[in-house]
């Protein structure tokens, strides 16, 4: 039963959206799956996140929306995720590169996902 | 001249006193929270987050008429009766009988040296009589009957005192590692119950720091019974950070710092927590 509703959803998205739209999922599926996961990214927890199917978001730090307007420099919300500290000392969020709490590779994923929010 | 800079020592050094210690601290909290929080009234600290979730408040206090930890209570009651070696109870060796003293714990002795817990106090009552010395740790012992003893207490006012050199080198210590970051993720105590205190992590509201030491032990889930002590190791191991053992040098004096930020509310062992 699961398995079928599975291959009716693939099917569903490959023919709505086509093999343009597969190819971008795939590049936001890893990024998407630490941002929701709790075992490591886990960044549900304090963000909140509309849409998306994301639940029992937190409140503890800015909603992850109009990410491209807020960061503009795509790698000035890169060195937040590595390390929150370093621009503001008092910032809650755990420093996830310098702590080694996600891999370098695992932090390119997470920016590539977020900044599309 | 000499005499007059070590007048000016001294006056600068007593206005330092006047303005920081303990209390300053607690009071300094207590008017962060009121900023935050205007709507909670001081004896609501007692209810941590409940205070902030009217809903999870109501669910508390109809499971509370019927505790589903009952059993875990006479099991400490038992041990409470049960002589030690030397024909003395515990009644007999702690400070009046046992009853309305835990919000006087922990506290700082000085021919010691050093924070002494009410557990610690009650391993000391044991060992005088010939008993061995209970693990910290252990929910079974040390755990039920700390549950039993601390219920002796119930509507008794927190009012831990920090007097003299040794006790502000306790308490300071503690101090420290309250507001310390720690572990891979980086949070101090503070982060989550002074900065944040009211917004969520998922599902769970973070509580003030004022209030956390008046209700221990803790029931999770129905029955599993929680110590304050054991209740920070599970936050350092939150935090990715390795937990200390229960009843060390450390956690004590934690616990001497947090259980005074709680001064003048009221105590209640041995309630439901999910």
């Amino acid at each position: 039963m699961r398995i079928r509703a599975i291959v009716v959803y693939c099917l569903s998205v490959y023919f709505l959206c086509g093999p343009v739209c597969a190819q971008q999922a795939a590049k936001e599926a890893p990024g998407k799956a630490l941002v929701f996961g709790q075992a490591k990214g886990n960044c549900l927890s304090c963000h909140g996140l509309p849409g998306l199917g994301a639940e029992l978001t937190g409140n503890a730090g800015p909603p992850l929306i109009a990410m491209q307007a807020r960061f503009p420099d795509k790698s000035v919300l890169r060195a937040k995720i590595w390390d929150a500290t370093a621009s503001n000392p008092a910032s809650f969020m755990p420093p996830f590169g310098k702590h080694g709490i996600l891999g370098e590779e695992e932090i390119n994923q997470v920016v590539e996902f977020v900044h599309g929010l | 001249m000499r005499m007059i800079a070590a007048a000016l020592a001294g006056l600068i050094l007593l206005a330092g006193a006047a303005s920081a210690g303990p209390e300053d601290d607690r009071l300094k909290l207590l008017a962060l929270y009121k900023r935050q929080h205007s709507d909670i009234r001081f004896e609501q600290y007692a209810d941590g987050a409940l205070a902030l979730d009217p809903d999870a408040l109501a669910q508390f206090r109809s499971i509370m008429e019927f505790p589903p930890f009952a059993g875990e209570l006479e099991k400490g009651e038992r041990l409470w009766k049960t002589p030690l070696r030397s024909g003395k109870t515990y009644a007999d060796c702690l400070p009046n009988g046992g009853r309305m003293i835990a919000g006087n714990y922990p506290l700082f002795d000085n021919a010691r040296n050093k924070v002494v817990t009410l557990e610690d106090a009650i391993n000391d009552c044991r060992v005088a009589n010939g008993e061995a010395a209970y693990a910290h740790g252990d929910a079974k012992t040390m755990g039920v009957l700390s549950a039993h003893v601390r219920a002796l207490s119930d509507g008794m006012k927190m009012s831990i005192k920090v007097e003299g050199e040794g006790a502000l080198k306790a308490f300071e210590e503690g101090k420290k590692t309250f507001y310390a970051r720690a572990g891979q993720l980086n949070f101090s105590c503070a982060s989550c119950h002074v900065d944040n205190v009211g917004n969520r992590l998922r599902a769970e509201v973070l509580s003030f720091a004022v209030g956390q030491a008046t209700h221990w032990p803790v029931f999770r889930g129905g029955d599993q019974l929680v110590t304050l002590q054991q209740r920070y190791a599970d936050c350092h191991l939150y935090m990715r950070h390795v937990p200390d053992a229960l009843g060390g040098e450390r956690y004590n004096n934690l616990e001497y710092f947090h259980s005074y930020l709680s001064n003048g509310l009221t105590l209640r062992a041995n309630v439901f927590r999910r």
